[in-house]
This record gives C-alpha cells, structure tokens and sequence, in this order.
C-alpha cells in the first residue's frame, strides 16, 4: 500500500537527479531504454512529457523512439493516476467468472469509468489483461496488491482497506 | 543439521495462497507449535503450490500424506491438537486423506495422479524454494554435475533428441533438434535464453513453476548452456510476477555463492552466468521474436523468420530460446535417460505436461498428468467435475485457442491426435464453460484482447483482429449482417495464412473452432435483414470520392 510515498519527499529537482544517476551508471548497457523507463515511472509515478523528453535526451535517442515503446507497453502510463490505482483482470477466465461486474460495481461506487480518475485523486480504474492469478478468478489489482475471487459486496469491504 | 523432527507441515506459499493469508498461517502454527512443546518434533516448511487454487490456505502433512485446506489462524490452535497431541486426522478441513485406491497406480501406468509421477512439478509443494540446500538435498544440481563432467555438448543434445521432449510454450517444437541447431552455429557468444513472458491468459503454469522450484530452471539453463556452448543465460520474466522474480533473484544469488552458476563450474573449464530481465506488460513479447526486440529495448514487434533465433537471434548471435516447462524436464531427463522420460504419454509426445484447469469446475488448479489423457478424465476426474450447469465447451491453449465442443471431449490431448483435426495443444490452460457462456461474447471478449495487443506492424492482424471483434460485438448485440459468418470465416483463414507472426495466426484459431462446431448459435446473432452497403464511388472535379 505504501509505494508512492518516495514521491512527496522529493522535489522534481531530485527526481531528475536520481533518474540522471541511474541511466549514467548504466550508460554502458545497451538495449537500456525500458529497465530506465521502468525507473522512471517508479520514481515519478508516471511518464509525462518532460520526463519521457529527458529520457530521450540522456540516453541520445530520438523522442519519438521513447514515445513508440512507452505507448507499446501497458505498463507505462503518460497520465497522473489516482494515489490508488485499481486494475480489474478482463482475461478470459475472469471474464467467464463475473469480471464485468466487478467494473460495474467500480463504476457505481466510485463514480467513474475505465480509464479515469476520481474527483478527489485518490482512485483510478483501468482495465488489464490476465495478471496470471486465474485461480483466484475474477481477480483485481489495486496498486501492486492482487484480491482474489472478488465479489461485489467483497469490493466494498476492500476499497475501505485504502481509503 | 540437527534435525529431529518426526512430522512435517508444509505450508504451500505461492502467489495464490499468499492473499488467503498463507504467511500468516505458517507464523500462527509455528508459534502455536512452540506453546504447545512441539517445535522439537514438528517442523514447519514453506514450500510452493501444492495445487488446488480454490481452497484458500492448503497444507499437506507429513509422513500422513494427508491434504488440509481452507484452513484459518483461528482454527490453528485447534488443528495441532487434534492432528500432533491427539494423533487424529483434523476432519473438519480434511481434503485429501490419502489418495483413493483407482488413483493410485503403478509405475509406468498411463496415468498419473496429481500427487505421485510428478516431473516438472516434483519438487513443487515438498521443498522450500528459498533453501538452495533442499534442492540439493532432492538431487538437485547433481544432473549438472554429470553433464559437466562425464559428457560432451553432442552427447547431451542426442539424449535430449532422443527423449522426444516437444517444446512447452504452445509450439511443440522438438527440444533436441532446436538445440542442435543453436549447437551446429560457430559465431560466439551464444546466448540461453528462458521464456518465461507467459502473457498468455488462462495460464499461469510456468509462474507455479518459477515459484515452487527456481533452481530447477537455473539447473536447466546451465546445462542447456553447456550443451550449446553459451556462457550468458537470461530469463526473460514479466513485470507482473513479482513473486516468482523475488524467488528466482533468490535462488540465482543462492546458486552463485554455491559456485553452480559463474566461472569454472564444478570445477570444469564451463562458465556460465545467468541474468533476469524483466518485461513491460506485452502480450506479444512471448513470441521469440517480439522477446528478442524487447530484450534490445525496442518495441516488441517481431521479425521474419527465417533467419531463426538459432541463427541470428539476440544482437545477432546464435540464441536458443525454451519455455520454462521444457526446461523443467531437463534435469530429470538427464539423470533418468532418454527411455525412462519415453514410458510416460505417447510415442509422437512423450513426456508429462502442466495444465492449468479453469472456468465452471469444482477444483482449479494446477495439475500434471501424462500427454494423451483425455478433456473428459481431467474434467471428472481431476477437476471434480463441473460446479454448475453441463459442459458446453473448453477452450485449450489460452485465448489463441481452439474451441472445444462436447464431441470431443475424449480426443487424447496430444499434438498429433488434435492436429488430425486441424487443432492445436497450446500451452496448457483448459477454460472449461457450462452454459451460461453464450459463444458469441466470449469470442468478443477474446477478439478485444487481441485487438490490444496486436503489435501493428502488418495490415493483416492490426485491421483483421479489429474486424473480428466488431463483428463478434455485433454478433452478440443481435445485429449481425447477413453474410458476417462468411466473411468472418474468410478474414480469420486470411490471418492464419498471412500474418506477420505467430500471434496473428492464432487470432484465427478460437474464431475457426467456434464457426465450425457453434454455427448455429452463432448464426442466431445474424439479422437476415441487414445488408452491408456496397461503397459507391463517385467523381468530382477530378478526383473520386469513395463512401
């Protein structure tokens, strides 16, 4: 639960230096770019423009470039996401056990749609593909934690667990 | 180490488990245990998946044998009197007492049940993962050993050939002959590199494996690396198994100070050094060639084949890729002989594999049975049976999977039995649906997660899977047009033909299963009343406009 909590201590001015540091020391390395983005994202939370723009710069890769890999993989996120990010699993076997409904009630009880954040910052929802924990199905993520066999009414009792 | 327990409990920790509250469990009894005076004698042992998925927190107790599952901390207290002070099996969270006599058999025997004749997953839920010395303690690193110093690279690649060993990840390409040809090219450094992307949804086999016996895997690639004459090994994982790369970062750390991994190996002139890399959320990129881009840092968009891997693969060079199941069989295919891996499945394939069981059944889970056993006896016999509803159709081998009606419930799951039929193994998951399933959404669920993640780079997939889904959405909505089933049919034969990649071929197995044998249900989502427009063309001022 407590991932982000690097983000308020430091100021931009050090996130910049600590993602300057992390490609310098890798500069040898070739094929780089997504172990640096992953590091990014970790300590900005997300990729915006000035960010993915450094990125380029440091490691002399045309902006483009950067954009065709973060925008390639689902990991990478260019907007701000909610301090809770909820992903709810639309694999097949998820699908087959409810996993629509599970959105529904998302939708219901925190007011907003795949893909957007709610008023207060505090959630986000988007949808993923299989997270491999088909047993547990239908299964949802909220930030790095996985909840298993979830229900509607389970889902009320979870979100309390972050709010 | 002096150890004088008499009984064990294991605990099966893996990713499922963790969330029903395992760790906590594991702690409970371990205090409960020293309360009551028994730490002496019962010793408490973390280990992977012992295979229902379903059935919360699940520990085995030994030298019983017996299965307990759903158990919670409140009733620890109780379970330990009753099963180490009392001597009496704990029947309230009975699973499995042994197991019942029809599915114990012997040796070689056609089948094998979940608990007994296990390759892959022997070790998984009976050692502690994060203990390099009880995987040595089962034989561990000891196959290793004997390849280094009792046999030559061809001499290992002809065992392999000779098992028979098909290649895991859905391709079923045989294992000896790939290695053989990473072997045959002499351009150095070669590379080793393990698939474990597995994107594929339904299947979550090779994460249980990663988790429940690291070493395994590490053994494997050494001795694949030897065989082909690499010295780097990677292990391509994905971002979400969290799990499994903690264990695997343990376990290579574990095997570097022991000296399996790094210079002179056992004393030998082989070094060997293995690294993790770890993916971004891309379905494609367990394609081998999509992975290779991916490792370079690029986006995950395939090559043409040929050249192969074996070739030109990662910057280049002569690579081999294997998926983390065929790995697995490695080590015991080596320390047992090529005949020995033969008297298990069938002569075209031989061999065990993994199977993750899904959908509207009584137990999920993870299994491992003989190749050529039947959808009808996992179905029954392993799984339980159907939780609800009757059986209307499995599909096998993930989302890029055929679809199977009841009729053929008892083909043998084998490559060359399914292949006669125009099907394909896959890689392991077996969705099975009751009724409640209408053909025509599923198919729209799976066509939209390849919508996703179809790389773009050939007009064939990019525009073809999107088609497919907006024909399986209307389809669903009732608003079919009245000819969508055939050009359905012609657009999924069309992919299969020409696309790009693998990825794109697959897109055309679900959608060419579900016309075949669902025609009829799906044609209810047809209106015979709506025509699609014709485009019409039109000149103006030079130039045609279409619409």
């Amino acid at each position: 639960m407590a991932t982000n909590i690097q983000e308020t201590e430091l100021t931009q001015e050090e996130k910049f230096q600590q993602l300057m540091k992390f490609i310098e020391s890798n500069r040898e390395k070739k094929g780089f770019l997504i172990p640096a983005l992953h590091k990014a994202q970790e300590i900005f939370g997300y990729l915006p423009a000035e960010v993915r723009e450094f990125v380029a710069e440091q490691m002399n890769i045309p902006v483009s470039t950067v954009m065709g890999v973060v925008t390639f993989y689902s990991f990478f996120r260019m907007n701000p996401v909610g301090k809770h990010n909820i992903t709810v699993c639309m694999g097949t076997a998820c699908y087959v056990r409810g996993a629509k409904k599970i959105v529904e009630a998302v939708e219901n009880t925190l007011g907003i749609k795949p893909g957007e954040t709610t008023e207060d910052r505090m959630f986000s929802l988007s949808i993923q593909r299989c997270l491999g924990a088909c047993g547990l199905a239908p299964a949802i993520m909220i930030d790095h934690e996985v909840h298993g066999r979830m229900t509607p009414q389970k889902l009320e009792q979870v979100l309390e667990l972050y709010k | 180490m002096n150890d004088r327990s008499i009984a064990q409990i294991l605990v099966g920790i893996d990713s499922n488990t963790v969330l029903s509250g395992a760790r906590q469990i594991k702690t409970k009894l371990i205090t409960e245990l020293s309360r009551q005076g028994l730490s002496e004698e019962v010793k408490v042992i973390e280990t992977g998946s012992i295979g229902p998925t379903n059935q919360g927190v699940v520990l085995g107790v030994f030298p019983g044998g017996e299965l307990y599952a759903n158990i919670t901390e409140d009733e620890v207290e109780e379970f330990i009197q009753e099963r180490f002070v009392k001597g009496r099996t704990y029947k309230k969270r009975l699973l499995a007492e042994t197991l019942p006599e029809e599915l114990r058999l012997q040796e070689y025997d056609s089948r094998k049940t979940q608990y007994y004749g296990r390759i892959v997953l022997d070790n998984c839920g009976r050692i502690n993962p994060e203990d390099i010395t009880e995987y040595i303690g089962v034989g561990g690193y000891e196959a290793l050993g004997y390849v280094l110093k009792e046999k030559s690279p061809q001499e290992i690649i002809s065992i392999v050939q000779d098992s028979g060993l098909r290649g895991r990840g859905g391709a079923g390409f045989p294992t000896g002959l790939k290695w053989s040809f990473t072997f045959r090219e002499k351009r150095y450094p070669k590379y080793v590199i393990c698939n474990a992307d597995e994107g594929e949804p339904g299947t979550f086999k090779d994460r249980l494996i990663m988790e429940g016996d690291p070493h395994k895997i590490i053994e494997a690639m050494a001795i694949a690396g030897y065989a082909v004459e690499a010295e780097t090994g990677y292990i391509y994982i994905r971002g979400e198994y969290k799990l499994s790369l903690e264990r695997l970062q343990k376990a290579i750390a574990q095997a570097k100070e022991m000296g399996f991994l790094g210079n002179n190996i056992f004393g030998s002139d082989f070094n060997f050094d293995l690294q993790l890399k770890i993916g971004a959320g891309s379905y494609v990129c367990g394609e081998e060639t999509a992975l290779l881009s991916s490792l370079e840092g690029y986006r995950g968009e395939p090559r043409l084949k040929p050249p192969y891997p074996a070739q030109y693969g990662l910057k280049q060079q002569p690579t081999l890729i294997n998926n983390v199941e065929t790995l697995a069989n490695i080590p015991a295919i080596i320390l047992n002989g090529s005949q020995w891996f033969r008297h298990f499945g069938t002569e075209n394939m031989p061999g065990t594999k993994v199977y993750t069981v899904l959908g509207h059944i009584n137990r999920p889970g993870l299994i491992e049975v003989p190749i050529g056993i039947t959808l009808r006896e996992i179905i029954y016999d392993y799984a339980g049976g159907i939780s609800s509803g009757k059986f209307k159709m499995a599909q096998i081998g993930g989302t890029a999977g055929d679809i199977l009606p009841e009729q053929l419930l008892d083909v043998p799951l084998e490559c060359q039995s399914l292949q006669e039929l125009g099907h394909n193994l896959g890689s392991g998951a077996l969705l099975i649906m009751n009724g409640t399933v209408s053909v025509a959404d599923f198919l729209r669920s799976c066509m939209k997660f390849f919508v996703h993640e179809s790389c773009g780079k050939c007009s064939v997939c990019r525009i073809g899977t999107s088609y497919l889904y907006e024909a399986c959405d209307r389809l669903n909505r009732k608003e079919g047009y009245v000819d969508e089933l055939k050009n359905m049919k012609d657009i999924a034969t069309t992919l299969k033909l020409t696309a790009f990649c693998p990825l794109g071929q697959s897109v055309a197995q679900p959608v060419l299963s579900a016309l075949k044998y669902f025609e009829e249900e799906l044609k209810e989502g047809s209106n015979p009343n709506k025509k699609g427009k014709l485009p019409t063309r039109e000149k103006s001022e030079g130039v045609f406009y279409y619409s």
